[in-house]
């Protein structure tokens, strides 16, 4: 149907297209990519960081371990908060062959062998901050081995837990 | 009783459905017209079904019925009644029910339309509204069971289940925990139900595509039909979205409005689709063009309405594990993935007869600038998309799991939003067909030199020097500089031919081209949002502090002093801790604020309300966060300054109406709305 002139100048058209489609699609890719690079956080665990040293120095890392209550210092004035964590897997699989979180964040706390690390925050205390809270802490790692803390998460597996055949109990 | 009569109705309706997509196949087979209309009556059967069930679930929760499980999940004694009716989307069981309900509603709808022009579409659109329908009810009938009851075995253990195990009787309870304290805020009781209305009319225009393909129907009748709902299903996305970005700005107590979360994410994405979809429509429309594409947009939002549904209830994106330990998650996946492969199987059957009816000759015409505007939607789409799974990919393959945050999303998209704001002001100016660097520049240039003054000009008299926040001002004044001028030049027009008033022939003008003026106006209320969120997210500053009783925390031009805390209780089980905190601008006392902090005792969650002090130039938002409770005489406190944060909102309510003034019925719409074009298939659609 269509004459050979009209198809010629329709193909170069067409690359045209195609080329501009390329471009975009390269940009977005090197958004992507380098965005991915500049801002991902990497998961570890406190045997890990401990492990990796002075390597992860500066990276913005996540780390997870059990809060150790003894610890907990906290100065309404400054609003400076120090605690230390110990270690516990960071794999969910494993958390539950050993018995679930609630168990596995009691062993890490009473276990003085496990690696420890401490952790500084300057902010309000959550009131979830508490001994064998699972806390989930975002920052970085400084030279003086502390962890700088910009976000704190914490978890306390007891108000995660099934609570129906506890709650039926108390009111029948 | 009632759990059990809400239940059977929900097993109805799964056989009534399952007759209607058989009764709709074996009718259309073989050629049997009886078949297919009793089909639409199983269809319009499903609604009165599920409504019994949705009712029942809502009496359950009104009267208190705790012996159900989701029903002490979600309600306590304590609450309201508007909060325990609306406790049916608070729970996922009840949301999904809720999701199949507004969905029979809407599919009930679509069969009621006059069906007289296009009989063959209707089949097809029954099988896919109640195969979706089908599907939510089996999860909701054997995987999230609202109905299920607490039974007490003898020796005083508890059995969750529908039906009484042998030697059980019905547990007895007084009381239940409670909705989330967090989800008992009015933007949380409207967000849901908004968005889900989204989600499920997005079914429809789907469903119409899907017809469209198997019957071979090659024209864009789908589309015209179908352009409302969708408009409709966008009105109620982007509501739901706003809505919920609000609530984050009332009650999470972040000083945000959008954290980049997966679950927001899940509901963005399919909005993404939608509005490339709106979009591009309009060039299949005028110009029979991008056919293929605007089917794979559907396809698409289809299956990201359905992922979004099950990401906002579940919250499976935080771990690989978690995800499968849910037995809805790979139910959900299956559906996703088999709808898509069948979704895409039938479009490349009908791949050829689908051709462009045209093809686009010039770089800068209209619908090249539109296909843009797609890319540039999809690129948002992939980055959002790549942001969700990167750490899912990253731990399959590397064993490192690596996440990403709100930076990156904000890095990622930001261009790309940028993007879309500089062709909103140039597409609107470029010709359909052909186009050119010259006629572009010529119509130009006028809103540009304007939008320079304006948009770079002022912010640097009042001191704004970043790059960034100059070029996206530049952006806002262009945009409005440009949508503005076509209001003016089209009013003018009419004032000229008919010597009406300006004022009237700007509303004669909307109201005789509502589509093209009402996106318009949407564009004018993503400019208003798009100043409010340059404002916040790159001029909020924060500080925070502990001060003793009369003492003050600075910041900017604003200075805080804590007046006096009270603490008490409430009737409703909450514990309040409430700060009374003077504010003073440049010296000036401006306002007084009540930050507070809710303790439930049922939940033992606590909620964080900010003061907020809301201007159009800024908000100042205060957070009580902690306090000395011996004595009641320091407290801690966390000040954010927004500014122009209120544009944000401002520009959702134009958005809204704009949509609005769009989605408004015509007279008679499909003719009214676009002029016949010159192609082959025009004499099919009129």
């Amino acid at each position: 149907m269509e004459q050979t002139a009209i198809s010629e100048s329709k193909s170069n058209g067409r690359i045209k297209f195609i080329i501009g489609g390329l471009l975009i699609v390269a940009a977005v890719v090197y958004l992507i990519i380098s965005s991915t690079k500049a801002s991902a956080q990497y998961f570890l665990t406190v045997d890990e960081l401990i492990n990796k040293g002075s390597s992860v120095q500066g990276r913005d890392l996540r780390l997870s371990g059990a809060v150790i209550g003894d610890s907990i210092q906290y100065d309404p004035q400054t609003l400076n908060l120090t605690f230390t964590i110990a270690s516990i897997p960071g794999n969910n699989k494993e958390i539950e062959q050993l018995g679930g979180l609630a168990e596995v964040l009691h062993q890490a706390v009473s276990d003085p062998n496990r690696q420890r690390i401490q952790v500084s925050y300057n902010g309000p205390k959550p009131d979830l901050l508490r001994n064998e809270a699972q806390a989930i802490i975002t920052g970085q790692i400084g030279q003086d081995g502390t962890f700088h803390a910009d976000e704190l998460l914490l978890k306390c597996p007891t108000k995660y837990e099934e609570a129906v055949p506890d709650q039926a109990e108390g009111s029948s | 009783m009632l759990a059990n009569f809400g239940y059977g109705a929900l097993l109805v309706s799964l056989l009534v459905s399952f007759y209607g997509v058989f009764a709709a196949i074996y009718g259309v087979r073989k050629n049997k017209p009886a078949w297919v209309e009793s089909a639409r009556l199983a269809m319009l059967l499903t609604f009165p079904l599920i409504t019994i069930a949705a009712l029942s679930l809502i009496l359950l929760l009104v009267n208190g019925n705790y012996e159900l499980e989701y029903v002490s999940s979600v309600t306590s004694n304590s609450m309201p009644l508007y909060l325990r009716v609306t406790a049916l989307w608070g729970g996922q069981a009840g949301s999904l029910i809720f999701w199949s309900w507004l969905m029979s509603a809407f599919a009930s709808a679509v069969t009621l339309r006059k069906w007289k022009r296009d009989r063959e579409f209707l089949p097809w659109v029954i099988v896919v509204s109640l195969v979706t329908l089908a599907f939510f009810l089996i999860l909701v009938i054997f995987f999230e069971n609202a109905f299920e009851r607490i039974w007490r075995f003898p020796s005083g253990q508890f059995e969750v289940a529908m039906f009484q195990p042998a030697g059980t009787i019905l547990a007895t309870m007084r009381d239940g925990q409670g909705l989330n304290p967090l989800l008992r805020h009015p933007g949380m009781i409207i967000h849901p139900p908004m968005l889900y209305l989204g989600f499920v009319a997005f079914v429809i225009p789907y469903a119409f595509a899907i017809a469209a393909l198997v019957t071979g129907r090659n024209d864009d009748r789908w589309i015209r039909i179908t352009r409302r709902w969708t408009l409709v299903a966008w009105l109620f996305l982007s509501l739901g979205l706003l809505l919920g970005g609000r609530w984050a700005y009332d009650v999470l107590g972040w000083g945000g409005y959008w954290g980049w979360d997966p679950v927001e994410i899940a509901a963005f994405m399919p909005w993404l689709t939608g509005t490339a979809f709106l979009h591009s429509v309009m060039i299949q429309e005028k110009r029979g063009m991008l056919k293929h594409w605007n089917m794979v947009l559907i396809i698409l939002t289809y299956c990201l309405v359905i992922f979004g549904t099950f990401l906002t209830r579940s919250g499976v994106l935080s771990s690989v594990h978690a995800f499968a330990q849910s037995a809805i998650g790979p139910l959900f996946f299956g559906f996703i993935g088999l709808t898509f492969i069948v979704s895409l199987t039938l479009l490349l059957q009908r791949w050829d007869s689908l051709k462009s009816e045209a093809h686009m000759t010039s770089m800068l015409s209209r619908e090249a600038l539109f296909l843009l505007n797609n890319l540039l939607f999809l690129s948002i789409l992939v980055v959002c998309f790549w942001g969700v799974i990167f750490p899912l990919i990253s731990e399959l393959f590397t064993g490192q799991k690596v996440t990403v945050g709100p930076p990156f999303y904000e890095r990622a998209t930001s261009p790309l939003f940028a993007g879309l704001l500089l062709l909103m002001g140039v597409a609107p100016l470029a010709a359909w067909r052909h186009s050119t660097a010259k006629t572009l520049g010529r119509a130009m240039w006028k809103p540009f030199i304007f939008s320079v003054v304006i948009g770079i000009g002022l912010p640097m008299v009042m001191g704004v020097t970043e790059w960034p926040a100059l070029l996206g001002f530049w952006l806002c004044a262009f945009v409005l500089s440009v949508t503005l001028n076509e209001f003016w030049r089209g009013a003018l027009a009419r004032h000229r031919r008919s010597s009406e008033n300006l004022g009237l022939a700007v509303w004669r003008l909307a109201g005789r081209n509502r589509r093209r003026y009402g996106g318009y106006i949407i564009h004018l209320g993503v400019v208003l949002m798009a100043i409010g969120i340059i404002g916040i997210e790159l001029f909020q500053t924060e500080t925070q502090g502990t001060v003793p009783q009369g003492g003050s925390i600075t910041l900017g031009d604003y200075t805080v002093t804590y007046k006096s805390l009270a603490i008490f209780d409430t009737a409703d089980g909450r514990n309040v801790a409430r700060a009374v905190l003077d504010v003073e601008k440049n010296g000036q006392p401006v306002a007084q604020l009540h930050p507070r902090r809710d303790f439930y005792f049922e939940s033992q969650q606590q909620m964080t309300i900010p003061g907020v002090r809301s201007t159009m130039e800024d908000d100042l938002y205060v957070l009580l966060v902690d306090w000395l409770p011996a004595t009641s005489q320091g407290a801690s406190f966390k000040v954010y300054h927004n500014p122009l944060v209120n544009w944000l909102w401002l520009g959702g309510l134009v958005f809204i109406l704009g949509t609005l003034v769009a989605a408004w019925p015509d007279k008679d719409p499909e003719e009214a709305v676009v002029p016949v074009r010159h192609s082959t298939y025009a004499g099919a659609d009129v």
